[in-house]
């Protein structure tokens, strides 16, 4: 059963060539989708989570038919780059608002956000606002705030691409923890090929404003001579030594 | 909702010109007569001096904005921005005689005027004074609203342009300018109509009948000739016309651009010492502008006797209803407001955007009126008169409340809509939750200046009567009416303290925390 | 996966929810204001605003009517006589009120038009104060006073004697003036003007409109300026000084007697069609001329009662001017004639 299924999805914003998504992922899947600047990554993340409506196409999850439903009561969480987290509420606030979007937390919900904290590592932050924490915890609140959500679907909008190297790959092990734990499907939009290495298990590459089928990662390693991806992913530097 | 709050604004408007001019087919009167020569000179003068007007309040509400957005600290900044939403809660003719106290012939500065002038001074009558009146009201509006505009600037770029070295001048064409420019179509639409439909300032300090607007004749056809089909003629000529000044703004509107929603300070660019004294010149004339009509004002309430009038049962139960109805008036807009910006069809977010100033070519009296007519023989119009008297001060304040909110609002909504979106926030949780927290202050300072305009309101159901509802304006112009004048110098000093009073404890209410 | 990825009702309930917030936190605000309810043995009066303010005649006369007819009397009251004719051909056949008072001569023609008024039954001349005599059958006068311009004599060393030198005098020395398009004495001096000037009239206002500092929209406005001593004049009544001389004890503003005579102006009572079938209608009408109605005309509406008071006069009404010539246009001549004298004007203010 596929997770999550592209049939001949259309979508075009005001002046710009059309885009055409067609595939499916599969459940517990982990796809990396890449693709030049503006080739449209993020609108295909946007029409995944509900923001942008496809102008004809259909989007099915667990093969029920989605495409007109709004967000949050589709089957998924997704991660920004930035503006993860509400500026004016408490880390403990953000994360409650997974569980009960009035923000009146019971006893039992309470130990939830807190044992979601722990776990990302950010016990005891709780009562800070996001302003106070670094750009690597603000993320794990957020990613916490997806655990508690709970959705069978992730998605990953480049949300450690402000990151150091240490700290990505530190939190990509994180999602994987969690991938696993949970078996969810998880699609990642990004630039670095060393995430999508490390991570995926497919790669997508949008051309031409299209993605049409999607490959196992392992290309990455040898991508066919000539091919968008290869040129994309260019030729690794030689290691200069002196 | 959002098509809930327009189709309640159009009803209002609509219906009270078909009550008026279905009125007038019940007791025909000679239409003919509405658009002759006489018409034709006073829509010219309407015309000549709106525009006058807005010209001289915009341009240098401009400058004072930009000065104060360079100046983010000083002492007394807050109390001067506060004070500028006073002079529009003042009711007309109270601050056509703040300014006659100071500028008229026996004002304050007469003797001095007439030293300098070389023969005694004239006083302000005609059009220097509609214009000095015009500037007094709209001035320091216009310089709030630009002032909200330059604060929606995103943080990063100023920052942007420290790092770019930016000259003044480039720091004005290419960030201070856009964003002032964006916001201009629909301030100056504001003040335009707000001129365009001046009545009491008009007349008072006009000289002469050459001196009339449009609204004069409408309340004239209304209130002394009772000729409604002419009413309403004339009261469609100004509402096309308004639609269509707001069509040519609206041409002109930019696309909200802010991302962030912090207030931004100029810290990173300190002013040089030129700018500095050219920035205190600026905001010094405009404290002298705003403050010197208020202290005679103060002055000459004091001469009341304060305690007693402040003790009288008359004045406390018109003081009770007043802030009763404009804070009903207050809130019913900002309700409005928030679910026309809220509203998911974007051609309803720019028609707020761009066209929210024309509701204020709709004269008050003409909604009062045709309303008056329309519940008669349903219910007892007397009873219904809050209700009217809420309505048509919601429509009134409307507009500001749009200006004074749109630009935060658009800021946040760009910021949250897609992570409120994604976790399910919407409608009245996701306003308690994002928008009634983040933009706490900016919404406090919305109701309190809505309440504030709803406040000097005259009520125009005062004009058809209603015993049981005596509002502050109508008491002080009874006692002006019955030769009081000092228990009225005493109210006014009243009403501008209760207004100012408001606006303060918007403030402080603002600072507080909830959500805890 | 649950069922209610696919419902939409949270939003729609959110949305009522707040709409139906909003009509109850305006009910809730509009309700306590609301005006009493009226009973069967009540006597509904539409007068002006000044009549029933707590300074105005209209408590004391309330007192004075209850006390004899063991009855509620309410005042409902509008702005002025102008607006209480619109309120009554407003409200039409359906209208609340048993009587109307305070209509002035320049309107009554208009309001019986509106047939709306029933014959009061009473005789004129009970009216024995009023200049020129009383005979109108549906409308009974209950005071009176002529317009007058008032001076600063602080101000003014000379005031004119006549129409014709404020006409033709100082345009240095300005009068402030109301407009006729919106305001009862702006209209009296208009009428007074015509029957000093008649056809003369519009060379008359270019010369006097000179002499205008400005045209306010009504009394309130222009009387405001004037004490405030933006001019040494304004239009106001003969008997605006005794206000000055009695509540504040000040002599400074004083009346300027014309030649000429002075516009008067009679202010009036009707009694409505339904007023008609109301037994303490007519008893309130016949009330009107006693002196339980009349000894509170003089110091609280600040004009001249129609009939006797039970006692004499404040002996300053004595000094008040007295008109040589009392000057008045028939109400169907002012109904007749307004709208053409009124554009006459216009044109020759614009001069």
């Amino acid at each position: 059963m596929s997770a999550v299924l592209l049939k001949d999805v259309f979508f075009a914003h005001d002046g710009a060539p059309q885009m055409h998504f067609n595939f499916e992922v599969s459940q517990g899947d982990r796809l990396a989708i890449m693709g030049a600047s503006g080739s449209g990554k993020s609108t295909l993340l946007n029409l995944l989570a509900g923001f942008e409506t496809p102008q004809s196409g259909s989007i099915q999850f667990s093969n029920i038919d989605l495409t007109n439903v709004e967000p949050a009561l589709r089957p998924v969480s997704i991660l920004f780059q930035d503006n993860n987290l509400f500026g004016h509420l408490t880390i403990n606030q953000n994360i409650g608002l997974g569980l009960a979007p009035r923000l009146h937390l019971t006893k039992l919900q309470n130990d939830a956000v807190n044992s979601v904290l722990a776990k990302v590592g950010l016990a005891r932050l709780g009562k800070r606002l996001p302003s106070e924490l670094s750009g690597g915890e603000r993320q794990r609140a957020a990613l916490a705030r997806a655990l508690l959500r709970d959705r069978p679907v992730l998605l990953l909008d480049e949300p450690f691409a402000a990151l150091g190297p240490a700290m990505r790959i530190e939190m990509l092990d994180l999602v994987l923890e969690l991938q696993l734990e949970k078996m969810l499907t998880v699609i990642m939009v990004t630039h670095n090929p060393d995430d999508a290495e490390y991570f995926a298990t497919r790669v997508g590459f949008v051309e031409a404003s299209s993605l049409l089928s999607t490959m196992p990662a392992t290309i990455l390693n040898d991508p066919p001579k000539g091919s968008a991806l290869s040129t994309y992913l260019g030729t690794k530097l030689p290691r200069f030594s002196a | 909702m959002a098509f809930a709050a327009l189709g309640f604004l159009a009803l209002l408007a609509g219906g009270a010109l078909l009550a008026l001019g279905v009125a007038a087919l019940q007791s025909p009167k000679v239409i003919s007569t509405a658009f002759d020569s006489y018409f034709l000179r006073i829509a010219g003068f309407t015309l000549w001096q709106a525009t006058l007007s807005t010209l001289l309040s915009i341009l240098p509400a401009i400058l004072v904005a930009r000065a104060l957005h360079r100046h983010p600290v000083f002492i007394g900044r807050s109390l001067i921005i506060r004070l500028m939403a006073l002079p529009l809660a003042l009711p007309a003719l109270i601050a056509a005689l703040g300014l006659l106290a100071l500028l008229g012939r026996a004002g304050i500065l007469a003797p001095f005027l007439t030293w300098g002038f070389g023969a005694r001074w004239p006083g302000i009558y005609g059009l220097s004074g509609i214009l000095l009146a015009h500037v007094f009201f709209n001035m320091p509006l216009a310089t709030r609203l630009f002032l909200a505009a330059l604060d929606a600037v995103p943080q990063d770029h100023w920052r942007l342009a420290a790092q770019l070295g930016f000259k003044p001048l480039s720091r004005f064409r290419l960030l201070e300018w856009p964003a002032i420019k964006s916001a201009m179509p629909g301030i100056a639409l504001i003040v335009f109509l707000l001129c365009a439909t001046s009545f009491t300032l008009v007349l008072t300090l006009g000289g002469g009948p050459q001196a009339t607007t449009i609204e004069v004749a409408i309340y004239q056809a209304l209130r002394f000739d009772y000729a409604p089909m002419r009413a309403v003629a004339f009261a469609l000529v100004q509402l096309v016309f308004a639609f269509g000044l707001a069509l040519m703004a609206s041409r002109f509107v930019l696309v909200e651009r802010s991302q962030n929603i912090d207030v931004s300070s100029a810290k990173l660019m300190p002013p040089s010492g030129a700018e500095r004294l050219i920035n205190r010149v600026l905001i010094g004339a405009a404290i002298v502008l705003i403050v010197s009509p208020m202290l005679a004002i103060l002055m000459r309430g004091l001469q009341a006797d304060i305690i007693k009038l402040a003790t009288q049962n008359s004045v406390i139960t018109a003081t009770l209803t007043s802030l009763i109805l404009a804070i009903s008036a207050s809130l019913a807009a900002f309700l409005i407001v928030v679910s026309l910006l809220s509203a998911r069809s974007s051609a309803i977010r720019e028609f707020a955007a761009g066209g929210g100033g024309i509701l204020l070519s709709v004269s008050p009296i003409v909604i009062g009126a045709g309303w008056f007519i329309a519940l008669q023989g349903i219910i007892n119009p007397l009873k219904a008169a809050p209700v009217i008297i809420v309505a048509v001060n919601t429509m009134m304040a409307l507009p500001f409340v749009l200006r004074a909110l749109s630009p935060s609002w658009a800021a946040s909504r760009a910021r949250h809509d897609r992570l409120a979106a994604s976790l399910g926030l919407r409608g009245f949780r996701r306003f308690r939750i994002v928008e009634g927290v983040a933009l706490r202050a900016p919404i406090f300072a919305a109701l309190a200046f809505g309440a504030a305009l709803s406040l000097g309101d005259l009520g125009v159901v005062a004009l058809f009567g209603s015993d049981s509802l005596q509002t502050l304006p109508s008491l002080l112009f009874a006692r002006l009416g019955s030769y009081r004048s000092d228990d009225a110098a005493g109210l006014a000093l009243l009403l501008m303290l209760l207004c100012l009073g408001l606006l303060w404890l918007a403030d402080s209410l603002s600072q507080k925390e909830t959500l805890r | 996966m649950t069922k209610t990825f696919y419902t939409k009702t949270s939003y729609i309930k959110t949305s009522l929810k707040s709409l139906s917030l909003a009509s109850v936190a305006l009910a809730a605000f509009a309700l306590p204001a609301m005006a009493a309810e009226s009973s069967s043995n009540s006597l509904i009066i539409y007068t002006y605003e000044s009549f029933t303010a707590e300074w105005g005649p209209g408590p004391s006369i309330e007192k004075a009517f209850e006390g004899n007819c063991a009855c509620d009397l309410q005042f409902v009251s509008v702005a002025d006589g102008v607006a209480l004719l619109n309120r009554i051909k407003i409200e039409g056949a359906n209208t609340e009120a048993d009587i109307v008072l305070g209509l002035d001569t320049n309107l009554t023609s208009e309001a019986t038009a509106t047939g709306l008024f029933a014959p009061h039954k009473i005789a004129g001349s009970l009216a024995k104060n009023v200049p020129g005599g009383w005979s109108d059958a549906n409308f009974l006068p209950y005071d009176f006073g002529w317009f007058a311009v008032v001076y600063d004599t602080e101000a003014l060393e000379t005031p004119p004697k006549s129409l014709g030198e404020l006409v033709d005098g100082n345009p240095e020395e300005k009068i402030i003036i109301q407009d006729p398009r919106t305001s009862t004495p702006g209209l009296g001096l208009l009428l007074w003007v015509k029957q000093v000037y008649g056809e003369k009239a519009p060379e008359a206002w270019a010369k006097l409109s000179k002499r205008v500092l400005t045209v306010t929209p009504g009394w309130s406005e222009a009387y405001g300026l004037f004490t405030s001593g933006e001019a040494p004049m304004v239009l106001s009544y003969t008997t605006s000084p005794a206000y000055h001389m009695i509540a504040e004890g000040k002599n400074r503003y004083q009346a300027a007697a014309f030649e000429e005579g002075h516009y008067l102006q009679i202010e009036v009572a009707g009694m409505t069609n339904k007023g008609a079938n109301n037994p303490l209608a007519a008893k309130f009408m016949a009330f009107m001329l006693s002196p339980g109605f009349q000894n509170e005309v003089p110091e609280k509406n600040w004009m001249m009662p129609a009939a006797d008071t039970s006692a004499p006069l404040n002996p300053v009404f004595g000094q008040m001017v007295q008109p040589a010539k009392s000057l008045i246009f028939s109400s169907e001549d002012v109904a007749k004639n307004r709208e053409t004298w009124v554009k006459e004007w216009l044109n020759a203010f614009g001069k």
